[in-house]
């Protein structure tokens, strides 16, 4: 499309001109031409979902609320389910994913859930839509669309996220089933480099899916993950990841992606689970808040971290110290094992435990809440909160 | 942070030899040092003007140069709680292969350079790039503009320099404020991205952006507000908060539309501080009300202060039009200007 538009409009490219000998090219003359011109000036596509994409990311990045994360791959689901002794069925799924999205009141502290696409279609067991329960309890639904990591050729075994063949209709069918913003989450590897590769692979492909997204009605959630594994002190992830949001927003600017319909899902700036080094949660906010005012733009509306194998109680004490004083967008949480680790535990696959299961998830959606807002206290925090949940090479 | 101070901007007063001849000339007087060093010591002597200005941008000249009675500019401005700056680039020249395009040359010898400027008072320094809508910009212009932009501040830092860093986008053309809004945030991913790549400390630099504006001969003028709006949104997509000061050109706008540009950009809180770095139009009246005449000097220096005030309201979201004269509303585009 971009080209398209260069060869109409720019007047160098018409002719085919000898200048010192050598025929004008269009590589090396292209003009810096973006899109057509919107109507409202103000787009940097001629998105008909722009003010759509805008609101939502601002509903999403709302003050003392966050995002349920829940949109584990069926082997991933699996997984926890095993960890409580059941089977890895849709029925079982079907009822994990009720017990969350039903949970009374969760809308007070969660602005929006990610869904795995099974979930998207599915019913609570009450036959309900899974998408209208969390419309009703004012909570965005959302989908997960990469297609997962794969390995990256020619790098030092890194990976790749695949997804984008046929993400277009896809999102656009997403969107018709109820979801309003969508979730794609890479990896970037500090003990394997990471090499220049991996990294621009990684934030090509962020860009690239973002892009496709927003022309679909959906807020991209741009997930760049530096992993926790490796035994790298604090200053060395504050470099990668420097490099890595870098690379992103370069990319992300070059797609023409509107900033102001986005959300970023970073990792914290800790030092690798191995390292012998530990961080409190005053060091991370302090790395990770520098890592954010030299790299996001104040048009991003917000940031909303992973926990990737934090205890529950850490990725809540990170959050809150990150909140002590305004920031220019909203930083808040995207958790999945840090909001469902207790609440797992506690159902254990019985609907006699359903309830209490529900409080756990509330407990710990009303901390992240109060962390988000700066006010959160350490106070009643159980030993189960407490538990790392670092798992080394852990895989999704 | 001293520099992006509640209040203050900065008077850029580094126009080469051969432009500051232009300035002389346009009220008769010849190109000479004496003359030279007469204007820049009218302005930079005139009493209390660190009220409203934090900084200076001087030519190599001036840095080096005292005032009639022996004193060095440099002390001058450190009693009047000025930060002396220093232009380091050395001008604009064609770009091979470009749409008859220019680019910044200036990276040779200029570690040495800095140094030297380090020990002789600057603390920060300032390299002008241009980019031009009508011949594009074609990708190249723009990518060794900005890579030229990041290279230099790599090189400042590395000196105890503050960088400036200036890639104006001409307001030559008749292009829609919504191409300008487009170019300029193509230009400044690319400027960010390299300052990164060269490790540039994004809390040690300054910018001196252009607002985005239509071009000179659009049809349709933008008021303050629109201007504020188009620039603030380019900001806010470009712009990361670890950077303390975007301290804007004023390029051939009249005394008071840069002031007025200025004040509709500081009606709410933004997460740098947003100031001006002007020459022309912080300077024109001045210029006039001397002539070159010692009888004129004081009231030539109060005109200074009265733009200066003038703009430290407006970076305060405060400043009201009431008062000001026919002189500070006449515009100083000039097409196809150059330094």
């Amino acid at each position: 499309m971009a080209s398209a538009s260069l060869l109409k409009t720019s007047p160098v490219l018409d002719k085919s001109e000898w200048v010192k000998g050598h025929t004008l090219r269009q590589p090396s003359t292209s003009a810096v031409r973006c899109q057509p011109v919107a109507p409202s000036g103000l787009t940097v596509r001629a998105s008909s979902y722009a003010d759509e994409l805008v609101k939502t990311a601002k509903a999403i990045a709302s003050p003392g609320r966050g995002i349920l994360a829940m949109d584990e791959s069926n082997a991933t689901c699996g997984k926890r389910l095993a960890s409580i002794g059941l089977e890895n069925t849709e029925a079982n799924r079907q009822a994990y994913r009720t017990l969350l999205v039903s949970a009374p009141g969760l809308g007070q502290y969660i602005s929006g859930a990610i869904l795995f696409e099974e979930t998207l279609y599915q019913t609570t067991i009450d036959g309900k839509k899974m998408v209208d329960v969390l419309v009703e309890q004012n909570i965005v639904p959302g989908i997960k669309v990469d297609k997962g990591l794969v390995p990256l050729a020619g790098s030092n075994n890194e990976s790749w996220c695949q997804g984008l063949d046929g993400l277009a209709p896809r999102s656009a069918a997403y969107y018709q089933q109820g979801a309003r913003f969508a979730k794609w989450r890479t990896v970037v590897s500090i003990p394997n480099g990471p090499t220049e590769l991996a990294v621009k692979e990684a934030a090509w492909g962020l860009a690239r899916y973002a892009a496709i997204s927003q022309d679909n009605g959906l807020v991209p959630i741009v997930e760049p993950e530096i992993l926790l594994d490796g035994d790298h002190r604090i200053d060395r992830t504050f470099e990668v990841a420097k490099k890595v949001w870098a690379e992103v927003f370069f990319y992300l600017a070059q797609n023409n992606v509107m900033f102001e319909g986005i959300l970023l899902k970073p990792s914290m700036v800790t030092p690798g689970a191995e390292c012998k080094d530990r961080a409190t949660p005053q060091q991370v906010a302090n790395y990770t808040l520098s890592l954010l005012r030299q790299r996001i733009p104040p048009a991003v509306p917000g940031i909303m971290f992973l926990s990737g194998g934090q205890s529950e109680v850490e990725a809540t004490l990170n959050l809150n110290a990150m909140n002590q004083a305004p920031n220019p967008w909203h930083v808040s949480f995207s958790y999945a094992r840090a909001l469902q680790n207790t609440c797992l535990k506690k159902w254990g696959g019985r609907p006699e435990n359903v309830k209490d299961a529900q409080e756990a998830l509330l407990i710990r959606a009303k901390a992240n809440s109060l962390a988000q807002l700066g006010k959160y206290t350490g106070e009643g925090e159980s030993e189960e909160a407490k538990q790392g949940m670092f798992v080394k090479g852990y895989v999704y | 942070k001293t520099i992006a101070s509640s209040g203050r901007g900065i008077l850029a007063i580094d126009e080469s030899n051969a432009t500051c001849g232009k300035r002389l000339s346009s009220i008769g007087l010849d190109n000479t040092e004496p003359n030279r060093q007469a204007y820049r010591q009218l302005l930079l002597t005139t009493p209390g003007l660190g009220e409203y200005i934090s900084g200076a941008i001087l030519f190599e000249e001036t840095l080096y140069q005292s005032t009639t009675d022996g004193k060095k500019f440099v002390d001058v401005l450190h009693d009047q709680k000025i930060i002396p700056g220093i232009k380091v680039d050395k001008g604009l020249v064609p770009l091979p292969g470009s749409n008859n395009e220019s680019w910044c040359q200036g990276l040779d010898g200029l570690s040495s350079r800095s140094a030297e400027y380090y020990k002789q008072g600057a603390r920060f320094a300032k390299w002008r790039t241009v980019v031009s809508i009508p011949c594009g910009p074609s990708a190249l212009a723009v990518k060794e503009a900005a890579w030229g932009l990041a290279r230099y501040a790599a090189i400042s830092q590395d000196n105890g320099l503050v960088p400036i860093v200036e890639p104006e986008i001409l307001l030559d053309g008749d292009h829609p404020i919504e191409r300008t809004l487009e170019v300029a945030e193509k230009v400044w991913a690319e400027v960010f991205y390299y300052l990164a790549e060269n490790n540039v400390i994004f809390e040690g630099i300054l910018l001196k952006p252009s607002m985005v504006t239509p071009g000179a001969e659009h049809k349709e003028r933008a008021n303050p507000e629109t201007i504020a709006k188009y620039t603030l949104t380019m900001l806010k997509r470009r712009v990361p908060p670890a950077v303390p000061g975007i301290m804007f050109l004023s390029g051939g706008q009249s005394e008071m539309e840069a002031t007025l540009n200025l004040h509709a950009m500081n009606q709410s809180p933004n997460p740098w501080h947003v100031s001006f770095s002007y020459a022309r139009a912080l300077q024109n009246t001045v210029l006039k009300t001397w002539q070159g005449r010692p009888e004129n000097v004081e009231a030539a220096q109060k005109a200074l202060l009265v733009r200066a005030k003038a703009n430290s309201l407006a970076q305060l979201g405060k400043y009201s039009a009431e008062g000001e004269s026919e002189e500070a509303k006449k515009g100083m585009f000039v097409k196809g200007y150059t330094y």
